[in-house]
């Protein structure tokens, strides 16, 4: 149970910043997903939580006491990491059992033969077999102890990770991309049993993934990081709904959001591919981005835009439609919830979005308040632009 | 019809030129063997044999253990290399730990400098090694034998590369459950790194086990001697013209290499793979 701060964090490798100064205060017992495309420095950041990588300035604050210059082990985390990192020589209760022995055993005690006629080894060693043995049963992995790791598939290994990391019970879990190697189904279920795992031990876990349905599903925050930065912090649904950098909104959300270029008129409409929407902004006149999801965007209504499908996607339960129009380089993608309902390709369709549904940023990608603007301009009231 | 001839010609001419490679490379050894089976009367005989009339190979050992203390050059060479091997490893795998997972300054230029180092043949080296030795006062000793060996810039190189092999993961988890830095050496690298340090250990025994130089210059008492300095002996003082029982004792001394090498064949093969990390 650990609550962890970050402050100020920035790291350099030889000249190029790759953390540009990360402010984060992770509560108690939360469940936070740190999000980001490759390459952004999010192992980075938990490489620098743990310990295992000296910040270049900034400071790390664990329970409210520092962290600089405590050994990665004296800090008392566990990690999983993406390739599961286990002894490749040792058994899977060994495996379990290195920090428990680490930790109780002194250096005497540990050597292969003579450790055996330390006073005292025989009771620790006791100990750590029943708590090793409960946390295989707790896992279900109490059959594999005797394998070695080379003797396990992919989920059996991640499992015995995991163990490793709940064995010493760390104040906090550190999570690298630990389901990534995983196939797409098991990655599904290990979501849920990570998450069920976190029910249980209510201990803080910090979870790194690029995969954003993860981050979505198991946390109770995102943190939202590009290029060295969090961008945004907040619940799943805040940060899907609410976005507050153009990166953020798409980034989160498959297939991602449609984007289109749009202009802020004079009296404060919103104009995109020359019409005009009933959303008005304070911001100031200039070029803007209006965002809308998949999901907002309606082809059965008698919306004012028009263009060509160019690609069908049918999920089944779902189905994405892909259209060209005039003055978009990538065409927009709307989702149809009743894939009997397709267009073929190379239809013409009309869509629109209700002006709710509109998400609107910026030049430099911030995002702008917009509110409905007042219907008396448009006397039956529908909704739909 | 022609195809089908060309489809066993080619095989068979490799399988007899190799043979013949081989046949090349193996004579020497088949000579001692048979030699060393034969009675004095046939070595000497002007027809040439390989299979002795009569076999006497263990009158010859006989002969060869009665007139030189052979147990004792056996033993001389296992402490040697033995010795000179395990320091290897001990300043090998630190050294190589932190050249291939550590970072700091200097950390290029100083393996460059150990690639370099493998360039120096031996010989240049011996006679300041030699006279450090002297003034040490341990010429004529074991030290003399084994200290001038104990850095292997060779062994450094290996593990090193071995060691770049190893994801960088498990040390950090290894940091993580709290194990030092030379206990990751120990417990983690060395463990890894099976095949590459038997790899070594063969290089290195058999160098050490058949060096005649090295040994020549630095040892004077004959109690000290290794086996290819003992056997070289033999041919002068004791056997004189007997070659029977010289080549006998050839082959105690090459026995233990061979029983060596093909136990430690089965290790290279069933070795620890990094299976388990990925
Ligand atoms: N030891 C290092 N030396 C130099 N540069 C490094 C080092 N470790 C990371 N970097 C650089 O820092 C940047 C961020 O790396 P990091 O591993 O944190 O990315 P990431 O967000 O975890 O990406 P991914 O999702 O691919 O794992 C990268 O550009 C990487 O090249
Ligand atoms: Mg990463």
């Amino acid at each position: 149970m650990a609550e962890i701060e970050v402050r100020g964090l920035r790291k350099a490798f030889d000249g190029t910043e790759v953390l540009k100064g990360v402010d984060l205060t992770i509560e108690n017992g939360e469940f936070i997903s740190l999000v980001g495309p490759s390459g952004c420095g999010k192992s980075t950041l938990l490489r620098v939580i743990a310990g295992l990588e000296p910040q270049s300035s900034g400071e790390i604050r664990i329970d409210g006491i520092s962290a600089d210059g405590v050994r990665s082990s004296a800090r008392n985390l566990a990690m999983v990491f993406q390739s599961y990192a286990l002894y490749p020589h040792l058994s899977v209760f060994d495996n379990i059992a290195v920090p428990l022995r680490m930790k109780r055993l002194s250096a005497l005690a540990r050597l292969p033969i003579l450790g055996r006629l330390m006073p005292g080894r025989q009771r620790t060693e006791r100990g750590i077999r029943a708590e090793v043995e409960r946390v295989a049963d707790q896992l279900e992995i109490s059959p594999l102890l005797k394998r070695k790791p080379g003797q396990l598939s992919g989920g059996q290994r991640q499992r015995v990770a995991v163990g490793r990391a709940i064995v010493r019970q760390p104040r906090a879990f550190l999570f690298d991309e630990p389901l990534s190697n995983l196939d797409a189904k098991l990655r599904v279920h290990m979501r849920a049993e990570i998450a069920q795992l976190h029910r249980q031990l209510k201990t803080t876990f910090i979870y790194v993934t690029h995969d954003q349905a993860e981050a979505m599903t198991m946390s109770g925050r995102i943190a939202v990081m590009i290029g060295g930065e969090l961008i945004q912090v907040g619940t799943p649904s805040a940060i899907y709904e609410d976005p507050r950098d153009i990166r953020v909104a798409e980034f989160i959300g498959t297939p991602k959001i449609n984007a289109f270029p749009g202009r802020i008129r004079g009296d404060g409409r919103l104009e995109v591919l020359g019409h005009v929407l009933h959303a008005a902004t304070p911001a100031p006149a200039g070029e803007c981005r209006v965002c809308v999801r998949p999901e907002r965007i309606d082809l059965t209504g008698s919306g004012v835009f028009s263009g060509t499908v160019v690609h069908l996607e049918n999920l089944g339960s779902e189905a994405f439609v892909h259209v060209a129009s005039e003055g978009m380089s990538a065409p927009v993608v709307a989702r149809v919830n009743d894939p009997s309902l397709l267009p073929t390709i190379g239809a013409s369709v009309g869509y629109g979005f209700v002006p709710d549904a509109v998400r609107a940023f910026d030049g430099d990608g911030k995002r702008i308040a917009t509110e409905i603007a007042s219907r008396v301009e448009r006397p039956r009231g529908m909704a739909v632009v | 019809m022609t195809t089908r001839i060309h489809t066993y010609l080619w095989p068979a001419t490799r399988h007899i030129l190799l043979l013949a490679g081989a046949l090349v490379m193996l004579t020497p050894f088949i000579w001692m063997l048979s030699t060393a089976s034969k009675p004095q009367t046939e070595i000497f005989s002007s027809e040439l044999h390989l299979i002795p009339h009569h076999f006497a190979l263990w009158d010859n050992l006989r002969t060869a253990f009665a007139k030189a203390n052979l147990w004792r050059y056996l033993l001389n060479g296992l402490i040697v290399t033995i010795s000179i091997f395990g320091l290897q490893v001990l300043v090998a795998l630190p050294a190589a730990y932190a050249l291939a997972k550590l970072r700091f300054l200097g950390r290029d230029v100083l393996f460059a400098l150990v690639v370099f180092c493998i360039l120096i043949p031996p010989q240049a080296t011996a006679i300041p090694v030699f006279l450090l030795l002297h003034k040490l006062g341990v010429l004529d000793t074991y030290a003399a034998l084994v200290l001038p060996f104990t850095i292997s810039v060779f062994g450094i190189f290996l593990m090193r590369q071995f060691f770049k092999t190893v994801p960088d993961d498990l040390i950090d988890a290894a940091r993580m459950d709290g194990i030092s830095e030379f206990g990751i050496v120990w417990r983690v690298m060395l463990p890894t790194a099976i095949p590459a340090v038997t790899a070594f250990g063969i290089f290195s025994v058999v160098a050490h086990w058949n060096d005649y130089f090295w040994p020549l210059i630095v040892l004077n008492s004959e109690h000290l001697q290794t086996p290819p300095l003992a056997v070289a002996q033999f041919r002068n003082n004791e056997a004189g013209t007997n070659y029977g029982p010289l080549m006998a004792a050839a082959i105690v001394i090459i026995a233990p290499l061979v029983v060596a090498f093909l136990f430690a064949q089965r290790r290279f093969i069933e070795g620890i793979t990094l299976t388990g990390i990925k």
